[in-house]
């Protein structure tokens, strides 16, 4: 093997390759080329180390300088100044990185513990050989060498790991009762289905560190007694799609998936199965359905899928997060495992920050770690100097968390008492330009289009629901509204068939929780104070700046805009229908919406 | 496709060949339909009878698949999808704004087509470049951190090709 004294590391997740990222890894491997560095050299293509906002990324090892924000024009100056004359060209450096080379020390990574994402941006996803330099089925070889079946199953359980799909079921009792559970043919499913809106994580270990899953289910199959697996992916993700398949190819190639696997007499054969837009295949019932080759609507339990799953055979399925903590439990022990975060939530979480925040990106930290950590200490606080007004957690399912609960440390227990969830662990930051009704609106209109309809309390209960926050933001807000959302919330809460369904309602009973007066605002005083609710707004005219030239009245549709030619106009509220037209047409920004 | 076919129908031929390969797979139907619209462009009725003998399912149950999923469509549409991403990121950062722009420009609703055929509108669900909020995409091109202006210019490049 070549050994190169240096390594150029390019991050090609979905959004770095949307910024361009493969011309620059063209252009580095010419640069590299043309000063006849390409045998001291290698460029690698890496998947997400989790900076998105400050994406392409490029990490130049082994000074481990991270550079960010690079544009094809940077190139030549960090192949002339870094790779040529060895001097670090400080000007692209991330920039919480001042002074200081290593990315480990910024601020973003400080606080950050990664074991999910352990490989992620640090190897070729799409080399079987990187993966196993960095310990890769080593976990997988111990275990069919080494321990029996019922030793795995008692180390993930002693590990305390629970499931990261969102609901934190312990992953370890699940493969036992489908261990204890009788058939002739189990399966194994991986949830790769990751369809809340704002969560990314699973996309970057699966981008990142594909053979991580292949292995972890590997250990699952031995542990429960299986020869069958599935991993259901979204369509959307075609990066995780492609090497999803690359690696899968390749652990077959090298006898690592397939018979007699480590010259052991267990079998593995694994194979991949593509959504096809449809959110509540996420859920367990609707996803073994769904690989079925049917609508993926949920089924009533009992009977679990641990005794009769997918094909009516036993089966587990686990979040992609989850299978990505097992190899380096089984490596490193339970012990250690609970070492890190809560005695209740061991282990770490992997958050996909978005929204109102600096750093927008993926974060791995211990559980146990506060909300205001995650936000100001690794997230970069509010941009444009704004309040911080709320965080939500868990998508569709789950709730708000407002300024005074930023210090509660994040664990599953934590917060299902503030009347949010973990989720798959989407984290959106909002400030005080979002309304909470009108984001309340915005997680039932979801609901309502990716209910499956099997179930009338999901698909009547969301849409009645859905209907009177719409009227609401529209400024026909009735007394009684709130009584009424808190009515239906309780039924669908009681009589939905799957998860899905009964946490549909959060959304709006979390908003009412802590932002009730918001509400009351937009139905008592039909004011939104956030200023986003478009019917509750007036238009108005800053008298100073306008220089009544008479195009707002020229495009007013029911002239409620009235002036002479080089003087202020004035809009009359009660014939304005607030189409928004003088706004546009306003060439002084004379015209505010408040 | 296949040297050997005679049938001069070549769409048909592949869509065949597809259905012999998968034929002996449990749960073949969703793998099937994902190849007949690469294939297709769209899931027409005919499309859906040569699956149904071809699998031997009914076409109740395949129209009922097809009609369950968003990903599938039995409308051809446009050459250029535009995707409106109104994932939470997105849409905390204005994507109904950039989605009202594109109504306007192209005059279409959600899921509709212009009547050239050029341009297809869609609000997804998150595609998960949340770094970029608020995102667009057009076929395989992304566009991220819009702003309602940038609009009309993006469209431009797409009109004359």
């Amino acid at each position: 093997m070549h050994i190169y004294s240096s390594h150029v590391l390019v991050c090609s997740g979905t959004s770095c390759t949307s910024k361009q990222s493969p011309l620059l890894i063209k252009k580095l491997e010419d640069g590299i080329k043309r000063n006849k560095l390409d045998k001291k050299i290698q460029v690698i293509t890496t998947s997400c180390l989790g900076l998105c906002e400050e994406g392409p990324i490029v990490v130049v090892y082994p000074e481990g300088a991270i550079y960010s924000n690079v544009s094809i024009i940077d190139v030549d100056e960090i192949i002339n100044e870094h790779l040529v004359k060895g001097r670090i060209v400080k000007r692209l450096l991330s920039g919480n990185n001042e002074g200081n080379n290593s990315y480990e020390s910024a601020d973003f990574f400080k606080k950050q513990e990664r074991i999910a994402l352990r490989n992620c941006g640090v190897i070729n996803p799409e080399s079987i050989e990187e993966y196993i330099a960095l310990d890769g089925y080593q976990a997988l070889g111990k275990v069919l060498t080494t321990m029996t079946s019922e030793e795995v199953i008692d180390k993930v359980l002693d590990s305390g790991l629970r499931g990261r799909g969102g609901a934190g079921f312990p992953t370890g009792r699940k493969w036992l009762f489908a261990a204890k559970a009788k058939g002739d043919k189990k399966y194994v499913c991986c949830n790769a289905d990751e369809g809340d809106p704002g969560a990314f994580m699973d996309r970057s270990v699966l981008e990142g560190d594909p053979h991580s899953i292949i292995e972890a289910m590997a250990i699952a199959a031995y542990g429960i007694g299986s020869d069958q697996g599935y991993i259901y992916v979204r369509a959307e993700y075609p990066i995780a799609v492609k090497r999803l398949n690359i690696a899968i190819n390749q652990a077959k190639e090298i006898g690592l998936l397939g018979d007699n696997i480590f010259g052991t007499d267990f079998s593995f054969n694994l194979e991949l199965r593509l959504g096809a837009g449809a959110f509540v295949c996420g859920e367990e019932t609707a996803l073994m359905t769904s690989i079925e080759g049917k609508r993926g609507e949920p089924r009533p339990r009992p009977p679990f899928p641990a005794n009769k799953g997918l094909f009516q055979k036993p089966t587990i399925l686990n979040n992609v997060e989850t299978l990505a903590n097992i190899p380096v439990i089984i490596l490193k022990g339970a012990k250690w495992f609970k070492t890190i975060g809560t005695k209740k939530s061991p282990g770490t979480k992997v958050f996909a920050i978005g929204g109102k925040i600096n750093n927008t990106g993926l974060v791995e930290v211990p559980m146990g770690t506060t909300l205001r950590e995650v936000i100001y200490d690794i997230g970069g606080g509010i941009p444009n100097g704004k309040k911080f007004k709320a965080a939500q957690t868990g998508g569709p399912s789950g709730g708000c968390i407002p300024t005074e609960h930023l210090d509660v440390p994040i664990e599953y227990d934590t917060l299902i008492e503030l009347g949010s969830m973990m989720g798959s662990g989407g984290l959106i930051v909002m400030d005080e330009d979002n309304c909470m009704v009108d984001i309340a609106k915005f997680f039932l209109e979801f609901s309502v289009d990716e209910s499956c309809g099997k179930c009338p309390p999901c698909r009547i209960g969301t849409k009645r629901m859905y209907g009177i926050l719409k009227r609401i933001t529209e400024g026909k807000g009735e007394a009684g509204d709130i009584k009424t959302l808190e009515e239906l919330a309780e039924s669908i809460q009681a009589a939905a068939l799957c998860g899905l369904g009964k946490t549909s309602p959060n959304p709006v009973l979390s908003t009412l929780r802590y932002f009730r007066h918001e509400y009351e605002e937009h139905i008592n005083d039909k004011k939104c104070s956030a200023g986003v609710c478009k019917e509750l707004l007036d238009y108005i005219i800053i008298p100073g700046d306008c220089k009544g030239c008479t195009k707002c009245i020229k495009v007013c549709p029911t002239k409620a805009i009235t002036g002479k030619v080089k003087e202020p106009h004035i809009i009359h509220q009660e014939d304005c229908i607030k189409c928004g037209a003088c706004l546009e047409a306003c060439p002084f920004g004379a015209i505010i919406r408040k | 496709m296949s040297k050997n076919c005679q049938c001069g129908e070549d769409k048909i031929c592949q869509l065949n060949k597809v259905i012999e390969e998968h034929k002996d797979m449990a749960g073949a139907l969703i793998p099937v339909l994902h190849e007949a619209q690469e294939i297709f462009g769209y899931l027409p009725m005919a499309v859906q009878k040569q699956i149904s003998e071809g699998l031997n399912i009914s076409l109740a149950e395949i129209y009922g698949v097809v009609t369950f999923y968003s990903e599938f469509t039995t409308e051809p549409k446009g050459k250029y999808q535009v995707n409106v991403c109104l994932g939470t990121a997105c849409y905390v950062k204005g994507a109904s704004d950039i989605l009202d722009q594109f109504k306007k420009q192209l005059k279409i609703d959600v899921g509709q087509t212009t009547s050239d055929n050029k341009f297809s509108m869609n609000a997804c669900r998150c595609v998960g470049a949340c770094g970029l909020a608020p995102v667009v995409t057009i076929n395989e091109d992304v566009y991220g951190k819009l702003e309602a202006d940038d609009v009309k210019e993006i469209l431009e490049k797409y009109r004359d090709k």
